[in-house]
């Protein structure tokens, strides 16, 4: 067995001697924080205009989280390039080469690139947050509040296990570009139609960023949004799920198929 | 010592690699030959356990390459020049395999110098030329300081300066003992360099031998005769014992005679000549016939299976219609 913190550092010099870790995750937290402050602000600006219902279900931290919708596409693009890039410049068997323990060498990338993009996530969730709340005026929330500290953490998770989805999908396609071409347009417009569908809407409660994000709202079913039937836990426990079957398919790929 | 068992590779109904069993024996150069397409580099990559054979196995000093531990430090190998992210300057793609198998960081510095790639190795290896990515993915073989190294056509696309430093690093390897394994499809590069060679068409083993002898069984002398009365020519040449074989063209080979004993021959019956030459097929026409003679038997549906020195027999030389105009034919061969 080639040595598993070994293996680690490798992976480490991996995903920092390469250009596009640092523009996708600089992308991941600006454009998620400039997003989530503008709109802030022009919510603050427009509180008076929004329904009844809106007012009511008001989340001040949810709508600082309001950039991950774009923001999180940057962190799709990160766990596609980590996996994808093996495979389009054929380093993959020279990697599996040198560490032929399919599950070491999957699981050590995985780890490390996981772990950076949580990083990564929790910075620009609580970016977001403090960001967000300074803008929103007198319609802010603190952190201390209830459940604001789980929800900004929350949205850390989120980040991090949506680019830990990613992998498992690229593990799974074996191409950059193939993965991008169905993740990108899944979390942008798919799953953002879909929940607005009726009946399709059902289906799209469990998909893994429907589910995910609910971890973010302090107020259930914040902002007049669809009711769920699961809680902020149970939603990011969906989400678990479903990053633990794209990484075990990933690893089943990796494992089977001919490098 | 690398041991190949049975190793058998289909996809689909197709067979790339067919119970392929033999030994790559240490302190030599193994020449691993075929034309393109015949199953060598899916044989490699069984060798690497990148690709899972169908069947057979393939064992690395007595183990199985998954089970090594820091597989680098055993066996180094080239594949393609360009496995490597062209994102990543030179001496970090080989310091992240390093790491891997904890090889100390100076050595990466150490190859880089042993395959002249100092100057550049802070360079995104996207940028090098097609040699320069050999060199480089040379140095990633050589960083475990293996045992045994595979490589892949490494000539390919190198200009002579790089195939001559390739040959004399090969040679210096193996003259340390080193197991050396390089694939090829020609027969000339071989003949160059390997000590011992493997031949596979169709992804079947046609010949397990040495160089010496490979060069010895097929060098095949033969005299080539041309005539404007070729049709009593040939009758002249059977009543006279010898076996004719018609090369296209209006010419006809005879093996195991001399051009004096057919001018003569020729001259006793009045015949007109239009050439009567000394003939040597080089040995690249020889590595052609017989992996010719695989296509052959394997559109027959016969089975040749079973290794050993293969040597060209009668049908096989007569066989050769599909490899058009016998160009490769010398009068000094390889």
């Amino acid at each position: 067995m080639a040595a598993v913190p070994a293996v680690l550092q490798s992976e480490w010099t991996k995903i920092r001697t390469v250009s596009s870790t640092v523009w996708t995750l600089a992308a991941a937290l600006i454009v998620t924080v400039a997003m989530g402050a503008a709109l802030s602000a022009v919510l603050k600006s427009s509180f008076d205009d929004l329904s009844e219902v809106e007012r009511a279900t008001f989340d001040p931290t949810f709508v600082s989280f309001s950039g991950m919708v774009l923001g999180q596409l940057a962190m799709v693009v990160f766990g596609v390039l980590v996996v994808g890039t093996e495979y389009s410049s054929g380093m993959i068997r020279t990697s599996l080469a040198a560490v032929p323990q399919r599950a070491t060498f999957l699981f050590s990338k995985v780890a490390v690139a996981g772990a950076l993009a949580l990083v990564v996530g929790l910075v620009t969730s609580f970016l977001s947050f403090f960001l967000g709340q300074a803008l929103l005026g007198e319609h802010r929330t603190t952190l201390g509040a209830d459940n604001v500290l789980r929800a900004v953490v929350g949205g850390g998770l989120y980040m991090g296990l949506i680019a830990l989805f990613s992998m498992g999908v690229a593990t799974m396609l074996r191409s950059s570009m193939l993965s991008l071409g169905i993740l990108v347009p899944f979390f942008f417009l798919i799953s953002q139609i879909l929940s607005a569908v009726p009946k399709a809407k059902e289906v799209a409660k469990y998909f893994p960023d429907q589910a995910g994000s609910k971890i973010m709202q302090v107020v259930p079913d914040a902002l007049g949004s669809e009711k769920a039937p699961y809680g902020p836990w149970g939603g990011l426990g969906i989400m678990l799920l479903w990053v633990a079957a794209s990484l075990l398919g990933g690893y089943l790929v990796l494992k089977r198929r001919d490098a | 010592m690398i041991e190949l068992d049975g190793l058998t590779k289909r996809y689909g109904t197709k067979t790339a690699v067919d119970h392929l069993s033999f030994r790559v024996r240490p302190g030599m150069i193994t020449g691993f030959l075929g034309p393109n397409g015949a199953g060598k580099s899916t044989t490699m990559r069984m060798m690497l356990d990148l690709d899972n054979p169908t069947s057979g196995t393939v064992r690395i000093d007595g183990r199985h390459y998954r089970e090594l531990d820091e597989p680098l430090k055993y066996i180094g190998a080239l594949l393609d020049a360009k496995a490597m992210h062209g994102g990543r300057s030179a001496y970090n793609n080989l310091l992240c395999l390093a790491q891997s198998n904890r090889i100390p960081r100076q050595r990466v510095d150490e190859v880089l110098d042993l395959v002249g790639l100092t100057a550049v190795a802070r360079k995104k290896s996207k940028g090098f030329s097609l040699g320069m990515g050999q060199r480089l993915g040379i140095a990633s073989a050589l960083l475990g300081d293996p045992e045994i190294l595979m490589f892949d056509e490494p000539v390919n696309g190198l200009d002579p300066e790089g195939i001559h430093w390739i040959r004399n690093l090969m040679k210096s390897l193996a003259a340390e003992g080193r197991t050396i394994f390089v694939s090829s499809h020609l027969m000339s590069e071989m003949a160059l360099t390997a000590d011992h060679l493997i031949v596979i068409g169709q992804g079947k083993l046609l010949a397990d031998t040495s160089m010496a002898d490979f060069i010895q069984q097929n060098s095949r002398s033969f005299v080539r005769l041309r005539s404007p009365q070729q049709e009593r020519l040939r009758d002249v040449l059977h009543g006279a014992g010898f076996v004719v074989v018609e090369a296209g063209n209006g010419t006809l080979e005879v093996d195991g005679a001399t051009t004096e004993r057919l001018g003569e021959l020729a001259a006793e019956h009045q015949l007109t000549l239009h050439e009567l030459s000394a003939q040597r097929a080089s040995l690249e026409e020889a590595f052609m016939q017989m992996t010719a003679g695989a296509v052959e038997y394997h559109a027959h549906g016969t089975d040749v299976h079973g290794g050993g020195p293969a040597a060209p027999s009668g049908p096989v030389w007569g066989a050769d219609s599909g490899w058009g105009p016998r160009a490769g034919s010398t009068t000094e061969g390889v």
